[in-house]
């Protein structure tokens, strides 16, 4: 760990007092089917239409257990350095809602399929800390009530019912917004490097039930308060940051927290208490008696855990340490799996044109990734996933620039067309004329033909003032039209100011 | 009455194979004496039409050589089981007007090996109940009365043994969580028999109590009890605790041949109240299987007492989970709602009105022992009792091969004679330890009490070992002779 | 242990059924006869003793992830008491 994390404070009116964050992220399983039936978990579909019996609980449906969902949790459980439980067994949740049709949830309490583990998460100031994941289990997602659409129903639509969720529950570890801003992101990050859920927060796909106290420093953990169903990073920082100072304001108006369930509206950036969910609850945990315990051996962990492609932090530290890429750039490379590939098909290709160390490559070839392919792609409104030309082209784009054809302004000009057209970077160049010109030949006739129409900088030059080279290598850029190449300009210059 | 309704499943399987009778003709017996037995108030729902239209498919394939074990055998249906477009209510006003749109598992083998389905027969409400009493449908009368006077035919699979007690149907499916087979049975002077936990699936069958609840076939012959089990057991992928083994040909396990068996018979359900018929009746069952070469041995499955109390809380437990389900919502009641009312209140009152007392009753003790500060105590204690009863029994059978039990401590009683729940919970006595454990047993009629009603002998056997359990249960079946019927007073 | 009418209130609360005020007192008796029964449980000394969480010795079957079921709205809604524009209808819930 490069850095210690910076303390994170709320600054009150007697005094300073510290956030503990703990996050419950639920993210939907990548899977076809649902956890305990065969109808799809296509996102969009026409309500009610993914929906089986046994998602709908008819009398006398069955639960019967879908091996995919197992097999990703555990491989998430593996990514996340933590403990995979050979045993673990289905407990039923029990409590009434008009889109839970079973009238209780199945759901792991007593024996999780995973349980420790942990993860770094890096902040924005380079620091790191590693939070400690508590358990990871498998339940069903519920249904969905639609309160809005009908002056006096609620609507119900099951298709999500049945849809396998993982629950990551992490220790109480973080003690700011960033923290926890930071870990949702990593989170996502690696959930979708295994592809064991795609991480749409959007689509609901992944969301988070945060908890947060406030404390003195030093002193035990406060009274805590759970906001539910956060579907954003951005949401979920807001949402602290709020509730922690309505904590704060409380407790110094000396008031006491009530344990209790609230809601983050993003409209007002705050968060209020849920009245409907305020009934006290007793769940009722029990084992399903419909299922037996989930077992599996080592062998069948050992398989998972081979299909485990690289990790971000594993990639990220390969970047730096074989390829010398500065920290920043390696990082936002590995934040999603896509953009590292393509960073390493393009390296690879231009390393098999161009005769030069990879040290020197590889930063290079990332800062014009990271900030000319971006850049441009960003101003078109497009991503690395609707980029118009592959890493092939890009490398043979930025071979030119590495032997001289091009110079790296004129490659802009390049790319530019590419991503327009996807045509290749040398039909491009030559039809635009933008080869540089390293003719030594042509070079000095122009440099001669510059040093004599300006003997006044000639001289200034002579008596000491050497930074009107500059003004030459401009004055010879502007008369090749922009295609000499600077660097044999300056030689020459040198080389003639000198005689 | 016809003849016809006195036949076995063994009997009209013979004799339609040899085309001297029609499925069309044993079915319309049947439909007939299904509508003389109205004041029996056996079923919920008849399905005469469907009944004719299978017993003619029936012909066709008997006369295409393409028969099965059960075809153009009728059927009573214990309304449990979900039966596809055909009303199944679990003797429950909650599913007074429910149509599954599939069928059980149980159900679908049955027609897939011939069966032909009479109706849907009448039950305690979810299963909950050991006389019939509790079913929102009316009590269902036991063909054998005292006298004059009527009596329950036990529970809950009080409507599929009265069928069969009433030669109605010659089999019916019923299902068995703590006694719901047996004990009807030894009621009404029938075979019943509750397979290994896992034998039958689930599938489609309305849970009571999901680790218990296991179907099974109630037939006037330990042969047809056989047979039907055959055409009805089978692994099901839709069912987790359903178990993949091979179903054997349970027909070939009936030698009649025991000799060197060992019966084991455990002193724990010796009691000083045991009425002395109920004694005798043991007794000698003991001596005929010691005639025909068994070897009777003494055994000990010292947790027996505590087996009904566990009962009484692992059954409600599951049940107060299983029957969440029933909210108003997407089927089933619900109940008219005043305004201002919102989803509390349509549960509550669609719950109350949809469930009948005893119903609630258990849903109560169920929510109770899994409720925050009980579970330790009541829940998980009899989940560990029942490991000690389990454990019971596994020692058990390193000594023996089988069991030999009374059924019930009683022969069948009359209509609102045990009107203390705990009263009633005794006819399980017998039958809830097996439960427990998941193990097979049979009831097989074995004598008439004094006043005249029947009574049933027990005879439980190690897990999937349903062969032996028949095959002791046929010797004790020819030794008993039992003849008896009970008298058509009905019609 | 004993059951109180204001616990058999929480209870049925909890199981969503309503119980008549008058009904309220019979019934904590009717629970209280079964609760006094079970008790004889506890004599039992189940120290070390394995709560039994499955009947079957057995393993579980896993499905493959395949969709083999679904789509079949009008199975789903055929025997619900209230549907509106193919969902299922519930009285209006504030939150």
């Amino acid at each position: 760990m490069s850095k210690e994390a910076k303390n994170y404070i709320v600054h009150g009116a007697t005094g300073d007092w510290e956030i503990v964050v703990g996050l419950e992220v639920h993210a939907q399983v990548t899977s076809q089917a649902k956890l305990f039936s065969g109808a799809s978990t296509q996102f969009g579909s026409e309500p009610n239409s993914n929906v089986s019996l046994v998602d709908a609980a008819f009398p006398g449906m069955l639960p019967v257990i879908n091996g995919e969902c197992v097999r990703q949790a555990v491989r998430t459980g593996l990514a996340l350095d933590a403990q995979i439980n050979k045993f673990s067994r289905f407990d039923r949740k029990n409590y009434f809602y008009a889109d839970l049709p079973q009238g209780y949830q199945i759901s792991q309490f007593a024996h999780p399929i995973v349980g420790e583990g942990e993860m770094l998460v890096e902040l924005e100031d380079g620091a790191t800390k590693s939070i400690g994941i508590e358990r990871l289990h498998l339940e069903q997602d519920a249904g969905k009530s639609i309160h809005d659409q009908h002056p006096r129903y609620t609507l119900v639509d099951l298709n999500r019912s049945g849809v396998a969720l993982m629950e990551i529950v992490s220790k109480p570890d973080m003690r700011s917004p960033e923290e926890a801003g930071a870990y949702v992101r990593k989170l996502r990050t690696m959930l979708r490097y295994i592809g064991s859920c795609d991480g749409n927060m959007e689509q609901g796909s992944m969301r988070a039930d945060v908890n947060v106290s406030v404390r003195r420093p030093g002193e035990p953990f406060g009274t805590r308060c759970e906001i539910k169903n956060v579907n954003s990073v951005r949401f979920v920082m807001q949402a602290i940051e709020y509730e922690a100072r309505r904590q704060v304001d409380i407790l110094e108006a000396g008031g006491s927290i009530d344990q209790e369930t609230r809601l983050f509206d993003p409209n007002k950036g705050e968060t209020r208490s849920m009245r409907s969910k305020e009934e006290a609850h007793d769940y009722r945990y029990f084992p399903d008696p419909d299922l037996l315990p989930l077992e599996f051996d080592d062998a069948y962990i050992e398989e998972a855990r081979a299909s485990l492609p690289e990790l971000p932090d594993a990639k990220k530290a390969r970047f730096v340490k074989d390829w010398g890429l500065p920290d920043y750039n390696a990082a936002t490379l590995v934040g999603e799996k896509e953009s590292a590939d393509w960073f390493e098909t393009l390296l690879d290709a231009l390393r098999k044109g161009v005769d030069s160390p990879v040290e020197k490559l590889a930063p290079k070839a990332s800062n014009w990734m990271l900030s000319d392919l971006y850049g441009q792609l960003n101003k078109a409104g497009k991503s690395l996933s609707d980029c118009p030309i592959t890493p092939t082209q890009g490398a043979e784009l930025l071979k030119l620039v590495f032997d001289g054809t091009i110079s790296g302004s004129a490659s802009k000009e390049v790319l530019e067309e590419m991503l327009q057209s996807g045509r290749n970077p040398a039909d491009i160049v030559e039809e635009k004329g933008l080869k540089q010109v390293s003719d030594t030949g042509a070079l000095e006739a122009m440099v001669d033909k510059i040093l004599a129409a300006n003997p006044a900088q000639v001289e200034q030059f002579k008596a000491g003032k050497t930074k009107v080279v500059g003004f030459f290598v401009g004055q010879v850029m502007k008369e090749s039209r922009g295609q000499a190449n600077p660097a044999v300009v300056n030689e020459i210059l040198m080389r003639k100011l000198a005689e | 009455m016809s003849d016809l309704n006195e036949l076995s499943i063994a009997e009209a399987r013979d004799r339609l194979a040899a085309r001297d009778l029609s499925a069309r003709e044993l079915v319309q017996a049947s439909i007939a004496a299904m509508e003389a037995a109205k004041p029996l108030n056996i079923f919920v729902t008849e399905t005469p039409e469907r009944a004719l239209e299978m017993a003619d498919a029936a012909d066709a394939r008997l006369k295409a050589g393409d028969a099965k074990p059960m075809t153009g055998i009728p059927v009573a249906v214990k309304d449990l089981f979900c039966t596809k477009d055909v009303c199944t209510t679990a003797g429950s006003h909650m599913l007074e007007s429910f149509t599954p749109p599939y069928e059980s598992t149980v159900t679908a083998n049955l027609w897939d090996n011939g069966a032909v389905m009479l109706g849907k027969v009448n039950m305690d409400e979810f299963a909950m109940g050991s006389s019939n009493e509790t079913s929102a449908y009316g009590p269902v009368k036991n063909p054998w009365r005292l006298g004059e006077t009527d009596t329950v035919p036990g529970g809950s699979s009080g409507g599929s043994v009265a069928a069969v007690a009433g030669r109605i149907a010659p089999c019916a499916t019923g299902s068995d969580t703590g006694g719901s087979i047996r004990q009807p049975a030894a009621f009404t002077g029938t075979v019943g028999l509750k397979p290994t936990y896992g034998r039958c699936s689930r599938y489609g069958m309305v849970a009571f109590a999901s680790s218990l609840d296991q179907a099974g076939p109630i037939t006037r012959s330990v042969r047809d009890a056989a047979i039907m089990l055959g055409a009805m057991a089978g692994h099901d992928v839709k069912d987790s605790t359903c178990v993949d083994v091979p179903v054997p040909d349970y027909e070939a396990a009936l030698t009649g041949d025991i000799r060197g068996l060992k019966i084991g018979i455990p002193k724990e359900y010796h009691s000083a109240d045991m009425p002395r018929e109920i004694e005798d009746m043991w007794q000698q069952g003991m001596a005929w299987l010691r005639d025909a070469g068994a070897q009777i041995v003494d055994i000990s499955l010292p947790h027996t007492k505590y087996a009904l109390p566990t009962y009484y809380i692992v059954a409600p437990a599951e049940a107060s989970s299983n029957l969440a389900r029933y909210d108003g919502v997407r089927y089933g009641h619900r109940a008219q709602l005043k305004s201002g009312d919102g989803l509390t209140e349509m549960y509550e009152e669609t719950r109350a009105e949809g469930f009948g007392e005893e119903v609630k009753r258990r849903i109560l003790i169920g929510t109770y022992v899994l409720s925050a500060g009980y579970y330790d105590a009541y829940y998980l204690k009899a989940q560990k009792i029942r490991t000690l009863i389990a454990d019971d029994f596994r020692r058990a059978y390193k000594k023996v091969d089988a069991i030999l039990t009374p059924t019930a401590p009683s022969a069948a009683f009359g209509f609102g004679a045990k009107q203390d729940p705990l009263a009633m919970y005794m006819n399980d006595v017998f039958t809830v330890p097996a439960s427990l454990a998941g193990l097979p047993g049979i009831s097989i009629p074995a004598a008439l009490s004094a006043e005249g009603l029947p009574l049933g002998l027990q005879i439980l056997g190690r897990a999937f070992d349903e062969e032996t359990v028949l095959k002791v249960a046929g010797v004790m079946e020819d030794a008993a002779a039992f003849t008896a019927k009970p008298k058509t007073w009905w019609s | 242990m004993s059951v109180d009418k204001a616990t058999v209130k929480r209870i049925a609360k909890l199981a969503r059924i309503r119980i008549d005020e008058d009904r309220l007192d019979p019934m904590a008796g009717e629970l209280n006869n079964i609760l006094d029964w079970v008790e004889q449980l506890s004599a039992v000394d189940t120290d070390g003793v394995k709560p039994m969480t499955s009947v079957v010795d057995h393993c579980l079957h896993w499905r493959a992830d395949e969709v083999t079921d679904g789509n079949k709205r009008d199975d789903v809604l055929s025997n619900a008491p209230d549907a509106e524009f193919g969902f299922f209808a519930v009285p209006k819930v504030i939150e």
